[in-house]
């Protein structure tokens, strides 16, 4: 045994991971295989202050060098695996990875946290240059670059990345239209009643919303000058952002022969179909960490760390942490949304403030018991609600071993 | 270079050359300080980065502002008259030699 932890993928949730393993008394190898180029850093500011350029480069990095090289965490960057190969006899668990380099990785365990893929779109002219994604700090510097250049923006998709981008964009002055094929904004994440708000305050600050809208192609002739929408419209355009979700990485995990629904399938643990394998992150798909029933999908920060936190403990058979309250944010113009809990299968919301004065909060609820909640300018709420929610779960009479599905 | 000196609950320091600009936060978490977490990224939404500003610093760091007051109430345990969260507190030249310490627990 000195392969030690081979961790595919150098992101929030592949660091967390390697970190939390030395945290926990792990001495053995502990290796980070990345296929981007740069040291890891944090994506959530990509679409916010670094697109607008209040912060710069470095003040992305997750950690510093020193850092990873007094925890001894090796990371591989620049190098993607594309194939794995698992042993089935002792120890369980052990491997072999192959990278694009052709270099190969001998490991003990593996954990997989390999993140998600933009969704692309699949209109004609999809391919033409001024059609951007959001994903990496890549995908960031060339959309700032070009934002700078451009007048006309359209955003193709209201969720969180498109209208993020919409704001930046927006607050430079630029022309932009939102493009959002259902009928509201942010449809998956929140109730209709702050799918209302956010289309006001987008359109209150000058941004065209255009629901219930799909595109039929993007025009232009080598680069974008427009696109045409399926209602007939033409809008001008030299830059058109797509934002329409993200595919998790799932390749590796198929090689495996590994349980995959729209991701790969953990357990309250981290741990896959394979139980020595385990993964974490955007690729993942997990039973509700409130409630341990289902399968949800958390794509955010908070939620790769509270989880590659749960992975490191799965693969050293240490006890694992409580899960944590699940909680997310998004900066649009100078609105805080700040969001704990998971609002699947709500069945009522309770609106605090005034959503007028862009300074209110919505309770969900299922059958009278709080799931979460989202505020906007009020972070006393938000606080409040993710205290009671870290008690509910506490205190609710389900049990560790319930909620973690061991 | 601002120096700033992190005081751990046990008295042990940990003195790091920080940017100017950079938060009490980020320097901390780039460079392994324990006792700060810093999990939201300096976005005023976990309260994983409460210090307490040493009583020499408090004048020229200054107060909290009405978000970071409330996350302080509720958030963080243990709150002081000095408590602050090191994410909201951006080295200057001006608090070269500043010294915070961690509290216990991060929430």
């Amino acid at each position: 045994m000195n392969g030690g932890v081979l961790v595919v993928g150098a992101s929030q949730a592949g660091v967390q991971l390697g970190v939390s393993l030395r945290d926990k008394g792990y001495v053995g190898p502990v290796t980070l295989i990345g296929a981007e180029t740069r040291p890891p850093y944090r994506r959530p500011p990509l679409s916010k202050a670094f697109l607008a350029g209040a912060v710069d480069d470095t003040a992305l990095d997750l950690r510093t060098p020193e850092f990873y090289a007094a925890r001894q965490i090796d990371i591989w960057p620049g190098e993607r695996v594309v194939k794995l190969h698992l042993s089935t006899a002792n120890p369980r668990g052990s491997g072999v990875a192959l990278t694009d380099r052709g270099c190969t990785h001998v490991f003990d365990r593996l954990a997989l946290a390999v993140g998600a893929r933009p969704r692309r779109l699949d209109v004609p002219g999809a391919d033409l240059d001024g059609v951007a994604y959001l994903r990496t700090a890549d995908d960031a510097a060339h959309l700032r670059d070009r934002l700078a250049a451009a007048h006309d923006v359209v955003v193709i998709g209201g969720g969180f990345i498109g209208l993020e981008v919409a704001s930046v964009a927006r607050s430079q002055g630029k022309t932009v239209t939102v493009v959002e094929v259902v009928d509201r904004l942010l449809a998956r994440a929140v109730a209709p009643v702050v799918s209302e708000f956010y289309r006001e305050a987008h359109t209150r600050r000058g941004t065209d919303v255009r629901l219930g809208t799909g595109v039929a192609a993007i025009t232009g002739t080598g680069r974008v000058t427009g696109v045409l929408l399926d209602d007939g419209t033409r809008l001008a355009a030299e830059l058109v952002l797509v934002g329409v979700g993200a595919m998790p990485r799932t390749e590796l995990a198929e090689q495996l022969g590994l349980e995959c629904a729209g991701g790969i399938v953990v357990d309250g643990r981290a741990r896959t179909s394979e139980r020595s394998v385990v993964a974490a992150g955007d690729c993942t798909v997990m039973p509700n960490p409130l409630t341990g029933a289902g399968r949800v999908r958390l794509e955010s920060m908070p939620g790769a760390i509270s989880q590659a936190r749960t992975a490191a403990a799965a693969l050293i058979d240490a006890p694992p942490s409580p899960p944590e309250v699940p909680w997310f944010w998004s900066d649009q113009y100078d609105l805080k949304l700040q969001i704990a809990g998971v609002a699947d299968g709500y069945d009522d919301v309770e609106v605090r403030g005034d959503p007028g004065a862009e300074r209110f909060s919505v309770r969900y609820y299922r059958n009278g018991r709080l799931l979460a909640v989202n505020a906007v300018n009020s972070a006393r709420e938000y606080l409040v609600v993710r205290k009671e929610l870290s008690d509910q779960r506490r205190l609710g009479g389900l049990g560790d071993e319930e909620l973690l599905g061991a | 270079m601002p120096k700033v000196t992190y005081v751990a609950i046990d008295g042990s320091r940990c003195t790091i050359d920080a940017a100017v600009g950079d938060s009490v936060m980020a320097t901390a978490v780039r460079n392994g300080v324990p006792g700060i977490v810093g999990e939201c990224g300096g976005n005023m939404s976990c309260a994983t980065c409460h210090v307490y500003v040493d009583a020499e610093f408090a004048g020229p760091v200054g107060p909290p502002n009405d978000l970071e007051d409330a996350m302080l109430d509720l958030g963080v345990s243990d709150r002081r008259e000095t408590s602050r969260l090191s994410c909201q507190i951006a080295l200057t030249d001006e608090l070269d030699g500043l010294i915070v310490e961690t509290p216990e627990e991060q929430s």
